[in-house]
């Protein structure tokens, strides 16, 4: 007999009302869920210390929400390059430029120990090659160059930003979501013994940390500035990507 | 150059060590010919990407169920689970899936700093009211883990019900757990432990891949492993779909009991005809009924007892809890070398005494946690005995809507099928 036609028992009677009450519960639970997600979406960032990135801009937490790690915490052990779930970390080293010291003699480029100022493949801090060094300009005698990364070879292995740190910082690792899968529980944040990892809006993807955050500033400062005066000089940007 | 670098470097860790604002050792210069370029951002998968998901999710679902409750169609069922494998396995490599869904809602209703994605919320809710309504369709061929077990089921032997019972509870085991360390912010143990996540990926850890392999291998012979006694969220469904409004029904009009389906289901979720028990079989089985009654309260106490006892050991799931754990080791000699995670902590410089504090405060929220925890393992197993004492009547074969994940390979056995589809009629022209 097919269920329509049999007639109203007790028991299929406590089905329905069990199954109306299942739907009730599910519908209460969902719309609990979007309004905390509304709710939260215009409610000014947590700066707990269980969220990191400070939010500089304080203004709206954007969803949804992907990995990201901070800079501030980061002590670039390495474990981005071997606990990725992809083969080729999602993570890679960056520079920000705006805080690099263009230094000849860069730490993060050249080794601290037993090092050859020469651009040689042994003589890289990078295992793989990643950085490209370019010459700029020299003023005062003392050569500045440009390091690039390459982030097809970068590996994430994070002895660059190690280096760098002796320096100026300018070097830092970074979630970069065009790799990245944003597995529901990033296995790197897992690993993390610096607990660097978090969740950070789709829209606003990038941590810097606070020297570089500076610096960046006080860069787009100077140029909005320099631009005024000058009716405005088209600024070359470099992709890194 | 050369000679003056240790002596630039030595002097430099000095002032880094001194100095935060490293940006004051060497400021940029200023080049007359090259501005300073912008490190740039990777932009994130287009969020248009995740309506496509849901899109597509949502259409599957429907064409699940279309295909059996209304349809009856296993060829149906069968290539829609390829394209779910395809598109929610292979393509978007398993994240966001329900079963893992489950930990983010969770987080999302115990931590309040933590937000559940719109997507996410959708993914795990629409499988849940599917179900309701039809079956677990979801299983039968959307999820991609379903999917994968159901295409390499190729041999399936029965397994011994007493088995399949027991390692059912599993699954509810699995849930809680899930639910208890989501809860707590410790780990999300669905993710962590997907054996088939891997082999979407074609890369994971060596022991993951091994696990998964080893789920498909079994597989082979045993239909769905997974979804039988693990999959958390399959064992939420079993629960919805006992009272969902359609089901996919083995004989497409009436029972003819021909006995044809009883062997069917390769996940032993066909139910026989009951034969009536004699008097004193009733009485004995009214018996066990009430000894199992009275020992339900008692099976949750237990568990409640041994859930709270376990509370430090289920504790050390938590990274805070682990990390405390070091710094004891360590605090009394007893570790050999530092961790970096200790040292990082050491870096910071909280006293130690905060750290055990916050450590003494997650093993005080799993004290109810596993409380919980423990009692709802009292309570699957109470409800099993339960259900395993209660006879119910039936007279037909019918599928069990519990277990049942409607992937419609018991349609072929039926010949009320065959007469619907006219095949038999064909053969009767033809002889």
């Amino acid at each position: 007999m097919s269920q329509e036609e049999s007639p109203i028992t007790r028991r299929r009677m406590l089905r329905d009302a069990t199954r109306y009450l299942a739907l009730g519960g599910i519908g209460s639970l969902s719309a609990w869920l979007f309004y905390k997600r509304s709710s939260q979406a215009v409610a000014a960032c947590p700066s707990s210390s269980s969220t990191c990135g400070e939010c500089s801009q304080a203004a709206v937490c954007r969803l949804p929400q992907i990995w990201q790690l901070d800079p501030n915490r980061c002590i670039a052990c390495g474990r981005c390059q071997t606990n990725c779930v992809l083969d080729l970390s999602a993570v890679k080293a960056v520079n920000c430029f705006a805080l690099c010291g263009y230094c000849d003699n860069c730490t993060g480029y050249f080794p601290t120990k037993d090092y050859v100022l020469d651009t040689g493949a042994e003589n890289q801090l990078c295992p793989t090659g990643a950085i490209a060094r370019k010459y700029i300009d020299k003023q005062g005698g003392v050569p500045y160059f440009e390091y690039t990364i390459d982030e097809s070879l970068c590996i994430a292995c994070g002895k660059c930003v190690v280096g760098c740190r002796l320096m100026n910082g300018s070097l830092y690792l970074q979630v970069r979501h065009d790799r990245c899968l944003n597995c529901n529980e990033c296995s790197i944040a897992v690993a993390c013994p610096a607990e660097a990892f978090c969740r950070v809006p789709a829209d606003s993807p990038r941590l810097l940390s606070r020297a570089a955050q500076a610096a960046e500033d006080a860069l787009a400062r100077k140029r909005s500035s320099h631009n005024k005066s000058s009716k405005g000089i088209e600024m070359r940007v470099e992709g890194t990507s | 150059m050369k000679r003056l670098m240790p002596l630039v470097l030595l002097l430099l860790v000095f002032a880094a060590v001194q100095t935060v604002c490293a940006a004051d050792l060497f400021p940029t210069p200023e080049f007359s010919n090259h501005p300073i370029p912008q490190s740039q951002t990777p932009a994130p998968r287009p969020s248009w990407q995740e309506y496509l998901d849901l899109a597509f999710l949502t259409a599957a679902l429907a064409a699940a169920s279309f295909f059996a409750v209304k349809g009856r169609s296993r060829t149906g069922l069968f290539l829609l689970s390829i394209v779910s494998l395809a598109w929610l396995g292979f393509w978007r490599k398993g994240c966001i899936c329900p079963i893992g869904a489950i930990q983010n809602v969770t987080q999302a209703l115990f931590d309040k700093d933590y937000v559940a994605g719109g997507l996410v919320i959708a993914v795990f809710v629409l499988p849940l009211v599917f179900t309701l309504f039809f079956g677990r369709s979801f299983c039968a061929s959307v999820c991609p883990l379903g999917a994968m077990q159901e295409l390499v089921a190729v041999r399936p032997v029965q397994v011994p019900t007493w088995i399949d019972h027991a390692l059912g509870l599993l699954a509810y085991i699995y849930l809680g757990a899930a639910v208890l360390f989501a809860a707590t912010d410790s780990a999300w143990i669905i993710c962590r432990y997907d054996p088939f996540v891997g082999l979407f990926r074609l890369t994971s850890s060596a022991s993951m891949l091994a696990l998964g392999a080893g789920f498909l291998g079994v597989g082979l012979f045993i239909g769905r492993p997974y979804c039988r006694w693990l999959c958390p969220y399959g064992a939420i469904l079993a629960l919805l779909s006992r009272v969902s409004w359609r089901h996919l029904r083995i004989p497409p009009t009436q029972c003819v009991q021909c006995r044809l389906c009883e062997d069917a289901c390769p996940y032993g979720a066909i139910l026989r005809p009951t034969v009536t028990p004699s008097p004193i079989e009733q009485r004995a089985a009214r018996r066990r009924l009430i000894v199992v009654l009275c020992a339900a309260p008692l099976l949750i106490a237990t568990g409640t007892l041994l859930g709270f006892g376990m509370r430090s050991s289920l504790a050390r799931m938590h990274p805070t809890v682990q990390l405390a754990e070091q710094i004891r080791l360590e605090e009394a000699g007893w570790a050999k070398t530092r961790s970096d995670a200790t040292e990082v902590f050491r870096g910071k410089g909280d006293s130690v005494e905060s750290l055990y504090a916050s450590a003494d405060k997650v093993v005080e929220n799993f004290a109810w946690g596993g409380a919980l925890f423990g009692g709802w393992v009292g309570l699957v197993f109470a409800f099993k005995l339960v259900q395993l004492s209660i006879r119910r009547r039936r007279t037909d074969y019918e599928p069990d809507q519990g277990a049942c994940v409607s992937c419609g390979r018991c349609l072929w056995y039926c010949p009320e099928e065959h007469t619907r589809q006219e095949f038999i009629q064909i053969q009767e022209r033809a002889v």
